[in-house]
């Protein structure tokens, strides 16, 4: 991997803005403004980013994955396999708080964003998602033009300079490898696009408000070959400057673009109940040649699942 | 594998060209349906010819004039004057005031519901809100003349001497003398409305894709900024076509306004001032009227009728041109 760097001010700087939601100024603190400016990032790759420790999650009394204990890596892509209904989007979920949005939904353990758990109750669930963005599954521009979709991020956080919007803009629109093919028509509906066009479009719109990791849930699973090879490509290219977690049903998919790979599945336990449980997490290599566990090796050979 | 289905069980290859069961109710059940779609547009053909014929005297009497004339004389002996202008502003100028009151109340009670709302308060507040549809309107006209107007006849010339030196608003906010006036109409009309307005609006916020909404959380939007971003780009087309339907509704309504509005013939910019509208000068004069005074209140109708459908379609177009723009050609 590459390992060059141009995120984020210093780790302090960030937990201090994710910790004091009522400074409402701490918004236009976040480097969107500082789009290229060459701040160097204290991550090495490879050291976490996020830490997940003894983490469970529940909706209601529901107690929907168990037990997960695993390190996200600074530029790396993280992939988290397994059969459906195993707990792993749960869990991509709980990364950015989007499980709040969930009525009844409950978080136990500690998932830290440098070392702050993000779960504390003094840390606005708005910030960290500005910090920890997310590509969904299914590609859902807004009913607005390209450019508007782009720049909905940037104008939350306050950026309001046409020049300096059109910057991000484009650099965003480049960075999700999309800006050549509708650079001459910013104006045109997002919806107007293909699917992939669509889905890298959403990643524009994700990478434009510089989240230090991104989130993606199935990214490709509703495209075609050739626009998942695309984006794909893409996520390659983003590690270099991102972090990136990606939950997937193609194992063919977490063993060519990941460099770790988590591996869930569901269990019974002994009040049968089904939880989601993660069985191996390790470098993708080992975890597709050389796994530790024989339930990993039976489902990535295809022989469960 | 051969599949286990013997010659007996297979239906014969010449099935396929014998009618099956189902297609005779199938028959009888389009052509029903077809006739109740037709009928829809037969009836309202049929209104529209007739009260055109019975007003065809009234429009041959005063020609333009109907539209544009402000004198309204049907008793006038020598030459019965049928000007219409100020009966049209009357109505145009209420049912506005009230649609200007009734859209924000209403989109905020929508989004309060679908948004906000802990989920046990939802039920109770919309099955007060539908309530409030039922109520039969000539209560809201008591309810207006008898508690409204009184009451807020200090609130206007409390207004008016706020804004009496200000130039536009001096005379918008004008006089008043006693509390029926214009914006009385609109403010009952705006009670009135607020229901119909805010179901549907509800209706148009919960078909909000989840997934719009989540990218605009995903983002880092506050629950306004993903209203904002999410919701209304997408609720548009419909919130129009609710902002519409409770014109019509105003435009339309009749008793509450006649008891409301003050009844007298004039055009005044003036908010605080006495007015009639269409539909009221129909329900005060019908029963004196006779002759060509009764053709001209039905050319009223007409009139009125022509004006809800011209709404109808300029809010169509609108929608249609709005779609076209948030969700691209192939749309």
């Amino acid at each position: 991997m590459p390992t060059r760097s141009v995120k984020s001010p210093s780790v302090d700087s960030e937990v201090t803005t994710m910790t004091t939601p009522e400074k409402a100024p701490s918004r236009t603190v976040r480097p969107t403004a500082g789009l290229g400016s060459a701040a160097t990032s204290v991550s090495a790759p490879g050291e976490p980013v996020m830490d997940l420790s003894d983490v469970s999650v529940f909706y209601g009394d529901f107690e929907a994955v168990r037990g997960v204990s695993l390190p996200i890596r600074h530029n790396q892509i993280t992939a988290m396999i397994g059969p459906s209904g195993c707990g792993k989007s749960t869990v991509l979920r709980s990364l950015n708080r989007m499980n709040d949005l969930v009525a009844g939904a409950r978080v136990s353990g500690s998932i830290t964003y440098h070392g702050q758990d993000i779960y504390a109750p003094n840390v606005d669930p708005i910030q960290v998602r500005r910090h920890i963005g997310m590509v969904f599954q299914k590609a859902n521009p807004f009913p607005k033009s390209i450019y508007d979709n782009v720049a909905y991020g940037p104008r939350l956080n306050g950026v309001k300079r046409r020049a300096e919007l059109d910057d991000i803009v484009e650099e965003a629109l480049t960075g999700a490898a999309l800006w050549d093919e509708v650079k001459d028509k910013m104006k045109t509906s997002g919806l107007a696009l293909s699917g992939g066009q669509q889905q890298r479009l959403c990643i524009a719109r994700a990478i434009a408000v510089k989240p230090e990791v991104i989130l993606m849930d199935e990214p490709c699973s509703a495209l075609d070959p050739i626009a998942t090879s695309k984006v794909e490509e893409l996520m390659f290219r983003l590690a270099e400057d991102y972090t990136i977690v990606i939950v997937t049903h193609n194992m063919q998919q977490a063993a060519r673009v990941s460099h770790y790979t988590a591996f869930f599945t569901a269990e019974v336990d002994d009040a049968g109940v089904r939880h989601g449980r993660l069985v191996e997490f390790d470098d993708t290599e080992k975890i597709f040649t050389n796994p530790a566990e024989q339930r990993t090796e039976d489902y990535i050979t295809g022989r469960f699942g | 594998m051969e599949f286990p289905l013997t010659q007996l069980d297979r239906a014969p290859a010449s099935d396929v060209t014998t009618p099956g069961r189902g297609r005779t109710l199938d028959r009888v059940f389009g052509g029903a349906s077809y006739g109740a779609g037709l009928l829809v547009l037969g009836v309202l053909a049929l209104i529209l010819l007739s009260t055109t014929w019975e007003a065809l005297p009234a429009f041959q009497h005063s020609g333009f004039d109907f539209i544009f004339g402000q004198r309204w004389a049907p008793n006038n002996p020598d030459l019965p004057l049928f000007g219409t202008l100020t009966f049209l502003y009357g109505t145009a100028v209420s049912s506005l005031l009230a649609l200007l009151i009734a859209v924000p109340v209403s989109i905020g009670i929508a989004l309060f519901l679908t948004e906000l709302a802990p989920r046990w308060l939802r039920v109770p507040a919309v099955t007060v809100i539908d309530l409030l549809a039922a109520v039969p309107s000539v209560v809201f006209g008591l309810v207006g003349i008898l508690v409204i107007a009184p009451a807020a006849l200090p609130l206007y010339q409390w207004i008016h001497d706020l804004v009496v030196n200000v130039p536009v608003l001096g005379s918008v906010f004008g006089p008043a003398v006693n509390g029926n006036t214009f914006a009385t109409a609109g403010v009952i009309l705006a009670v009135m409305v607020i229901p119909i307005i805010t179901s549907i609006s509800r209706e148009v916020f919960d078909t909000v894709p989840v997934a719009d909404k989540q990218a605009a959380y995903a983002l880092g939007a506050t629950r306004w900024e993903m209203i904002k971003g999410a919701v209304f780009p997408h609720s548009f087309a419909g919130l129009v076509g609710a902002a519409m339907l409770g014109l019509g509704r105003a435009m339309g309504e009749t008793i509450a306004v006649t008891l409301v509005i003050g009844g007298s013939t004039q055009i005044a910019a003036n908010l605080f001032a006495s007015g009639n509208s269409m539909a009221a000068v129909i329900a005060q004069q019908w029963g004196e009227a006779s002759g060509l005074h009764t053709s001209a209140l039905i050319g009223i109708g007409v009139v009125l009728f022509a004006m809800t459908v011209l709404v109808n379609y300029s809010a169509r177009v609108i929608v249609r041109r709005a779609e076209i723009r948030m969700k691209g050609a192939t749309a």
